[in-house]
């Protein structure tokens, strides 16, 4: 199974307010908004740790979830977020291309 | 009064949100048109703030009903539209605008340039009513048809209203401060020309009742950039400009208020 690796897009604009991550793409200013769980898995992606490793310490950990359940339901959101343009997602680590 | 300028024509200033905006031309009749579009907010020129030469033409070729093309380009802001073309240097302050002799066009122009300076300085224009109640700005936010103009015209008469349309928000020192602007919706007419520190915003929704709740910073500031008006093709502004939603969510309460037609929503407005 390969590993997934992400690190926010390079524009964008993203900012944690109480306990919600805002994002706005800067190119055509839409506007996103993540809950706690997705928030802590945003703030983890740093382009260099496995998803399946972030799932497991700021999902798992925190908010007592099944690990693979908490892995599926990641991976659902990354692709998304991919997808969205706000987020870059690779089977490699990300390096300083995408920051 | 007008100034006559030996050799340039005439000239006004139009000050909004303590910014003077001086206007220039040859036309004397625009001028006037200017002074009495804008009166409660004309001044006497300063020299001290962005100056605009108008030349009036009898057409640009186009109608105020096409895109609007606002960027940066070689030290300067372009700002064309059908109806008028423009371009305004932020290192001089001096711009010129060229349009035929009627408001909408350098309305349109005023409205840019003082929103791009505002987000250069952690501001923003908002389409929201504004209005002053025991010495304290209160925001009403929504589209068209939200409710702004409605909820203007139930004011009671302790109230002071600064527009029914277009809000002008600076940052003053840790809060935020509105000022009144002649910038006008549907109720015709100008705001008072006075400002105060801003004490909620409200994100105006009818309803069969009056209600209000206050909603969290991260839906408030998406609710909040949906509502703020900016016309720039430009990446940094626009991040400058999410920056300052979120900060001035994070200092002034938001609330969704839900009202019917009547005065009695405006004792949730305290």
């Amino acid at each position: 199974m390969s590993e997934k690796y992400i690190k926010p897009s390079r524009d964008i604009a993203a900012r944690m307010l109480a306990d919600e991550m805002v994002i706005m793409t800067v190119k055509d200013s839409r506007v996103f908004s993540l809950n706690a769980t997705a928030s802590a898995i945003w703030s983890a992606a740093d382009g260099s740790t496995p998803l399946r490793e972030i799932v497991a310490r700021k999902v798992v950990r925190e908010f007592d979830v099944e690990p693979e359940v908490a892995y599926q339901d990641a991976l659902e959101l990354v692709e998304e977020l991919a997808q969205a343009g706000i987020l870059l997602l690779a089977d490699h680590p990300i390096g300083t291309e995408g920051a | 009064m007008p100034r006559l300028i030996e050799g340039c024509g005439y000239l006004t200033s139009v000050v909004i949100g303590g910014l003077p905006i001086d206007i220039q031309s040859a036309s004397l009749e625009f001028i006037e048109m200017v002074e009495k579009r804008y009166a409660g907010f004309v001044a006497d020129p300063a020299n001290a703030g962005i100056r605009l030469d108008v030349e009036v033409v009898a057409s640009v070729g186009g109608s105020a009903d096409e895109d609007l093309e606002v960027r940066y380009a070689d030290g300067r802001w372009i700002i064309n539209r059908g109806d008028f073309r423009a371009q305004w240097d932020p290192a001089t302050n001096r711009g010129s605008v060229r349009q035929a002799a009627y408001p909408y066009a350098i309305d349109s122009v005023m409205r840019i340039v003082h929103s791009l300076v505002l987000a250069e300085r952690g501001g923003f224009l908002v389409h929201s009513a504004s209005a002053v109640r025991n010495a304290r700005a209160f925001l009403f936010s929504g589209v068209s048809g939200a409710g702004k103009t409605t909820i203007s015209s139930l004011a009671p008469p302790d109230v002071t209203l600064l527009t029914d349309e277009l809000s002008y928000v600076c940052r003053v020192g840790d809060g935020y401060q509105a000022f009144g602007t002649p910038f006008a919706g549907d109720l015709g007419r100008a705001g008072e020309n006075i400002s105060a520190p801003i004490a909620g915003l409200y994100l105006l929704a009818q309803g069969r009742q009056n209600h209000a709740s206050q909603i969290g910073p991260g839906e408030a500031a998406r609710r909040l950039l949906r509502n703020i008006l900016f016309f720039a093709d430009d990446a940094s502004l626009v991040e400058q400009l999410f920056r300052t939603a979120c900060e001035f969510v994070s200092r002034v309460a938001v609330y969704e208020l839900t009202f019917r037609p009547d005065a009695d929503v405006w004792d949730l407005i305290e």
